[in-house]
């Protein structure tokens, strides 16, 4: 089986029309929800998309959750915060395909189109393929940005209603894609609109050549590339949905790398001496949040003690098998302004037992919710569930362990009045430490996103403040300030960061993990 | 014939419309709601929330929402993914062939394997042959697929390297699709060896998924081939001196057939409800992984509408089988 791809190399050389000169093939987890990121939330479907076949703006800088120029070259923000100027990249060409031919360059039409198409309801792509444009929504756009206006062919001004220094980071994600609008409009006229997220067009590294549903996704180096040009000519995601397979057809040589191994293989693919193996924490964090809003759990001293009797390395042997890492603060420690002085609570279950006495709370009982599906931040909560019912009636805490179907558990997990505590967890969009603190913990997000229902004066005036600067290296200060808040205050339990394993043919250079969760394949070869 | 033909038709009607109405209220039962679904952890606010409701037709009464996926599906549209956006009848057949072509070749597996096993059990009743065949045909049958999938690709793909470990074609074959079946496209395409290597991949699939219609049809022509050895006919077949290929194969086995044709008839259910986990762990392309994926997510319209186009695919196979009881046996025809 070894000599599958090498199989596939020679044949295809006899075939002009097919000739591989380099492949890397990419056993993917599933399949794209279609090749439109603006469309859709999935990280799956932004692989097989927006990395590949686009660029924006800004982008992350690969391996790192930096923000760099993409297909603006500089970017400007005034005194106030309110307004951003963009000077766009020239000479970048869109793809082509049998449908279309560009007849010119990126220019700012490109960039209104792509985000006035996602903002206004009269946009002719508005409703195109059921477009709710979901992330746009998400992250708040909506309300955020008030015009975009084209300045020049390669200029661009972006006014705000309120200064959101997070919004420069929101520009380098995946529904911050750049489409063309000249190949809309053709699509428009053809009557074919949906060939947008059908048979893309971007100014990404690589084409997109064809889609196998749920089987085969073909790409071609964009050899007109505004970089330099991609290291393999052709990239192929061979869907495969089962992780014990993948790891099969790794080994088989049938793909150089894959996503997502089963964590009971890891210690076989890192003694196999043909695959690589690269880890880092993921942009993730798994938690037990409290309701801070019912006794005794408004007390942070209770929620303290509650905290001291997790023994989370037990946690990350049992439920992670090794595979996470412990977590102290609630963002992780790839992102910028992740406070390292911070010392967790130490387990001690003697001594949370005599805090918890202390504060006069005697033969507690309380819920622990336990979510029904696997997620990076926690890929058993049951079991996860289980271990902390068993440390908390170390120290006297009678815990039931409650579940729900998915949707029921993320809809009434956001009741003010819940019973209980309840274990969830978040992934990052934008390597923004805003994205965490805001979203999960600030005032707004109680009764939605925020599941401790935690509305913390001092924590939230910080946040707002560091929502508000431009400098990044005093947003950072804030946010550590934030985690000091946020550990004395204990409104969740952080439990765990999930550690990503990419396994991959030796043969394979170059590869990035992305601690956004992305997998990136510009910059790879195959030797 | 027609008369025969026309009265099983009318009992279509009716279950076609008992299947839209299951196949709707199913998914509706089930708790979780499809746009918390689709936010996930995020979760929206109240007022997204009331604009994706009225998006979807969730804002109308149940009643009036069946009325319309009713009348929809009359006129051939089942309606657009949530997920994906587009038609549920293009997704079906988008990947509906790939699920065809390895039932059908499961399907000719467990016949061309599960008859004769069946009959030379039922003639060596006791014997040797008998035990080993039927304790296969019991362990086959008790064998959890998901299991014994990983086995086979471990064994034969992994450490022997005889097969490939999924998908339908190599890589390296690249053509358009005509039919959706890979052996004839791999054939139509005129690439040298892409047939060769379509039908390669599909011997693993074709052996977890033939396996159980594999027990079963052995067992089942076992049991029926000795009740039917039993007959005075057959007693007096021997009496004439008829060679016992010809007693078995042409008086007892075309008797025996008809309780198997049964058992082949109601495989197929058990046929796609296999091709869910036999095309999870092979990477195959086909309806079984696509309609676990849309109950996960709540995707109303595709498990709607792929519940309802896999009843119809039954119930036309139901139909088929009856034909085919006329066929064998004239008696059938004839009450009818």
């Amino acid at each position: 089986m070894k000599s599958t791809l090498t199989m596939a190399t020679a044949a295809l050389a006899l075939s002009a029309s097919t000739a591989f000169a380099s492949n890397l093939v990419y056993c993917s987890e599933g399949s794209p929800e279609g090749f439109d990121p603006a469309l859709f939330t999935a990280g799956t479907t932004f692989d097989a998309s927006s990395h590949p076949i686009y660029n924006r703006l800004l982008e992350f800088e690969t391996g790192t959750t930096n923000v760099v120029p993409g297909l603006a070259e500089s970017v400007e923000a005034s005194e106030d915060g309110l307004e951003y100027t963009f000077k766009l990249r020239k000479g970048v060409k869109f793809h082509s395909n049998e449908d279309f031919t560009p007849t010119r360059d990126f220019n700012a039409d490109d960039v209104i189109f792509s985000f006035q198409r996602q903002g206004d309801e009269n946009h002719p792509y508005n409703s195109y393929s059921g477009g709710t444009w979901e992330y746009y929504q998400a992250m708040g756009m909506p309300d955020l940005v008030e015009s975009i206006e084209k300045i020049d062919d390669y200029t661009i001004k972006v006014t705000l209603t309120k200064p959101e220094a997070p919004f420069v980071a929101n520009l380098a994600m995946d529904f911050a894609s750049i489409v063309s609008a000249e190949y809309g409009q053709a699509m428009l006229d053809a009557g074919t609109p949906e060939k947008m997220n059908t048979a893309p067009i971007g100014t990404g590294p690589f084409k997109f050549v064809a889609y196998q549903k749920d089987a085969v996704i073909r790409y071609a180096a964009n050899a007109e590339y505004w970089k330099e040009p991609a290291d393999v000519e052709n990239l192929i995601f061979a869907i495969t949905p089962d992780a014990s397979v993948r790891y099969q057809k790794l080994k088989a040589g049938e793909c150089h790398i894959m996503p997502y191994p089963n964590p009971a293989d890891i210690e076989a693919m890192q003694a196999d001496g043909d695959i690589t193996m690269m880890e880092q924490e993921g942009l993730n964090v798994g938690y037990l949040a409290y309701n801070t809003t019912m006794a005794p759990f408004d007390n942070p001293k209770v929620r303290k003690a509650l905290n001291m009797a997790i023994d989370k390395n037990a946690i990350i042997d049992v439920v992670f098998q090794g595979s996470g890492e412990v977590a102290k603060n609630p963002i992780p420690p790839t992102m910028w302004g992740y406070n390292d002085a911070i010392v967790d609570d130490a387990y001690d279950p003697e001594a949370a037992k005599a805090m918890l006495e202390a504060e006069g709370v005697t033969d507690l009982s309380m819920k622990v919710w336990a979510m029904p599906v696997q997620r990076p931040y926690n890929p058993n909560a049951r079991r996860m569930a289980e271990l902390i019912q068993e440390d908390f009636s170390k120290i006297g805490v009678d815990v039931e362990i409650v579940s729900y179907e998915w949707g029921e558990y993320l809809d009434r997990s956001k009741d003010l009045n819940r019973d209980g505590a309840v274990l969830l967890g978040w992934t990052g969009d934008n390597g923004d430490p805003d994205n965490f603190l805001a979203v999960l913990l600030g005032c707004d997000g109680v009764e939605a996103s925020n599941r401790a229902q935690w509305c913390h004066e001092p924590f939230e005036e910080l946040i707002l403040k560091a929502k508000q600067v431009t400098d990044q290296a005093e947003r950072a200060k804030l946010y550590e300030e934030a985690q000091v808040i946020f550990k004395e205050q204990a409104p969740w339990a952080t439990i765990a960061h999930s550690v990503v394993y990419m396994p991959m043919r030796n043969e394979v250079k170059g590869y990035k993990v992305h601690p956004l969760g992305g997998h990136i394949f510009y910059g790879v070869s195959v030797e | 014939m027609l008369r025969f033909l026309l009265s099983k038709l009318a009992t279509f009607v009716p279950t076609f419309i008992g299947v839209t109405l299951i196949s709707f209220m199913f998914i509706r039962v089930l708790p979780g709601d499809p746009i918390i679904v689709m936010a996930g952890e995020r979760g929206m606010t109240e007022e997204r929330y009331q604009e994706m409701v009225v998006k979807l037709g969730f804002d109308k009464p149940v009643i009036e929402q069946y009325w319309s996926y009713l009348t929809g599906v009359l006129q051939g549209d089942l309606g657009e993914s949530f997920i994906t956006k587009k038609p549920v009848w293009d997704e079906f057949f988008a990947l509906f062939p790939a699920t065809l072509e390895l039932s059908i070749c499961a399907m000719i597996f467990a016949i061309v394997l599960g008859l004769p096993a069946g009959v030379i059990a039922a003639v060596n009743r006791g014997k040797f042959f008998d035990r080993a065949l039927m304790s296969s045909a019991l362990i086959g049958y008790s064998m959890p697929i998901f299991w014994w999938a990983l086995l086979l690709i471990i064994v034969f793909s992994g450490n022997l390297g005889w097969t490939p470990v999924s998908g339908r074609i190599s890589l390296m074959f690249f053509f358009d699709d005509v039919t959706g079946f890979m052996l004839i496209d791999s054939l139509l395409s005129g690439q040298k060896g892409a047939f060769a290597s379509a039908v390669h991949h599909l011997v693993l699939p074709t052996i977890v998924l033939g396996t159980i219609p594999l027990a079963v049809i052995a067992r089942q022509t076992r049991s029926a081939m000795l009740e039917v050895l039993g007959e005075d006919y057959i007693r007096t077949a021997r009496a004439k001196g008829l060679a016992p290929a010809r007693i078995n194969g042409l008086h007892a086995l075309r008797n025996a057939l008809i309780p198997v044709v049964t058992v082949i008839g109601l495989s197929v259910g058990t046929l796609l409800a296999g091709a869910i986990l036999t095309e999870t762990i092979f990477s195959w392309p086909g309806i079984g992984k696509w309609m676990v994926d849309s109950i996960f997510r709540r995707d109303y319209p595709v498990v709607q509408g792929g519940l309802l186009m896999i009843a119809v695919i039954v119930m036309i196979v139901n139909l088929t089988v009856d034909l085919l009881y006329g066929a064998i046996n004239p008696k059938i025809r004839r009450r009818s």
